[in-house]
């Protein structure tokens, strides 16, 4: 364990160093903030609680941009190391593979967390500054948007990994991270709405449909937070999947949970394996 | 004496090309080894399947009780690696990179200081590594492996990049290791330099051990002639030649100076020839065969009769 935390401290300061931990800290908190002020202003202040605009804006920000950046860090933990060579001495070490593996992930998941909390948190204060009220069931909403957007950066971090672990140049990993992004987050739900609409309802049953859902994190991250509280689900006009998708937040958490670990293992598995 | 590192019949092979071929042998505590061969002769595979960075296609290995091939590291402690070009974390700084070091093989951090003074980095300390040259980098390297106290010391190319005063500053702490009983383990390219160091020497040639022993146990078997040097009176190399008899590439450098080829067995005997009372001789030098020349003869050898 002391080794896990050694090798975390290292990350962190690499992350602090090379200027990661800034620059993801500032362009989560820019979004947020010119989301909170321009994002209130077509709703306008009435009958909808401040709050839980920022929600519905900030996620659908969050599915594009936290998985960009947690796959941005760490689609070179491992391959990019072994190519500058670092880890030849590291591994050198009194320290095992999965140890290094895990080490990693907890530095960089201090990192960005530390980047969500802070910039996510600045949209929250600009809006009790501006004096806005917000409700306790909110304040919760938020505070488990912020969780989950976090979560959701551990399960790109992981496949990130798993990417890092296989393939032999750092130009590949940064390939196929591009693309597993761009599957995962755009083409993924353009397939399925399309194969909704081409199925008219016919074989696709809601079960189908939410099974489907959890094949993608994105969308487990979607229905999480866009469905799941009343006030949310009816701005972000997800009441009508969410009671289709019949999927509860524990599922959706531990289908979250599940999607950190199966990569992570497979990742380290792969790690364990690889010769230098 | 114990095994320090034992190696049974171990083989590597890379899909189609065989990196090494059932190489066998035992370093016993104490010994500095000396390992020499070209560029992709096996040398830094060798080191790598001793840490347990890769895993041998077959064959066993074992290093201070651990089988690294099975992934075990807990003996790692007591094992100090320098890789040949070694890299750091480039945005950290020296003083950074070996307190992550040192703290990983669970040591105090208080004796940073000294060590880095030791090899002249205490100015460069709080750069990142990224600005060092790469002697910079070396002595880097050198400091963090000899954390942990190590048993085992496994140096690849530990001199290169390092100026001439560095070279001594760095076999003056070999030494202190020998001194204290570590088995060290040498790879080097300057062989006159691994010459006086090692007590054992290792060549390998592409993948095979072609020699294994001492240097005088390899001088003996590889049979090597040794170059006599005589200077003579001024016109008395004549008179030389015939008290010596008919010699191997006999050569007259100057009217003073004469050299020839002797064979193992009949070198005391040429010696004492030459070297004869009353005879024409003023001085002596024998020329021992070299590393360089031993290293040569078994690669030629292997290269003949693989």
């Amino acid at each position: 364990m002391k080794n896990v935390l050694l090798i975390a401290g290292k990350e962190i300061q690499e992350c602090l160093r090379n200027r990661w931990v800034v620059a993801m800290t500032l362009l989560l908190a820019a979004l947020a903030l010119s989301l909170t002020f321009l994002g209130s202003a077509p709703t306008g202040n009435v009958g909808t609680a401040a709050l839980d605009v920022v929600i519905v804006s900030l996620s659908s920000l969050t599915i594009f941009v936290v998985p960009l950046v947690a796959l941005l860090i760490s689609h070179d933990a491992i391959v990019g190391e072994m190519e500058r060579g670092t880890m030849l001495l590291l591994l050198s070490y009194p320290v095992s593979r999965i140890q290094v593996l895990l080490g990693k992930f907890l530095g960089h998941l201090a990192v960005l967390s530390f980047a969500t909390i802070l910039g996510y948190g600045a949209a929250a204060v600009a809006l009790v500054v501006s004096g806005a009220a917000i409700t306790g069931g909110s304040w919760i909403a938020f505070a488990s948007m912020i969780l989950t957007s976090i979560l959701l950066g551990a399960v790109f971090v992981a496949i990130g990994y798993l990417i890092s672990a296989i393939v032999r140049e750092r130009a590949t990993a940064a390939g196929i991270a591009i693309g597993i992004w761009l599957l995962l987050v755009v083409l993924f739900d353009m397939a399925l709405l399309g194969a909704l609409v081409v199925d008219q309802g016919k074989t696709i049953s809601s079960s189908i449909l939410s099974a489907l859902l959890l094949f993608n994190p994105t969308d487990i991250y979607r229905l999480f937070n866009l469905a799941g509280g009343e006030n949310v689900s009816v701005l972000s006009n997800m009441s009508g999947i969410a009671e289709a998708a019949n999927l509860g937040p524990l599922v959706l958490l531990s289908a979250l949970i599940a999607w950190v670990l199966v990569p992570l293992t497979l990742a380290g598995f792969s790690f364990s394996r690889r010769e230098l | 004496m114990t095994a320090i590192v034992e190696l049974e019949h171990v083989a590597k092979r890379y899909g189609a090309i065989t990196a090494l071929h059932d190489v066998s042998f035992k370093l016993e505590s104490g010994e500095t080894v000396a390992l020499i061969g070209h560029n992709g002769a096996g040398k830094t595979t060798l080191f790598k399947l001793m840490l347990g960075l890769s895993r041998p296609s077959s064959g066993n290995i074992r290093v201070l009780g651990d089988e690294p091939a099975a992934g075990e590291f807990a003996a790692r402690r007591r094992l100090g690696y320098l890789p040949e070009s070694v890299s750091f974390h480039a945005t950290l700084t020296g003083r950074e990179v070996l307190s992550f070091y040192s703290r990983l093989k669970g040591e105090p951090t208080a004796k940073i200081d000294d060590l880095l003074a030791r090899v002249g980095l205490t100015a460069a300390a709080d750069r990142q590594v990224r600005t060092y040259s790469k002697g910079m980098r070396q002595r880097l390297g050198l400091i963090q492996a000899l954390f942990g106290d190590p048993l085992l010391l496994l140096l690849d190319e530990p001199t290169t990049g390092l100026d001439p005063a560095l070279r001594l500053e760095f076999y003056e702490i070999v030494q202190e290791l020998q001194h204290k009983g570590a088995t060290i383990v040498l790879s080097s390219h300057a062989l006159t330099e691994l010459e006086e160091r090692a007590r054992r020497i290792v060549i390998l040639n592409r993948g095979h051990v072609v020699a294994n022993g001492s240097i005088e146990h390899l001088r003996r078997i590889a049979g090597l002639p040794t170059r006599i040097r005589v200077t003579v009176a001024s016109g008395q190399a004549q008179r030389l030649s015939t008290l010596v008899g008919p010699v191997p590439n006999w050569r007259e450098i100057n009217g003073h100076l004469v050299e020839f080829d002797a064979a193992p067995s009949a070198k005391i005997d040429l010696i004492r020839r030459a070297t004869d009372k009353g005879g024409p001789a003023e001085d002596v030098t024998i020329v021992q065969p070299t590393l360089d020349d031993l290293y040569a003869h078994f690669l030629r050898n292997h290269g003949e009769a693989p």
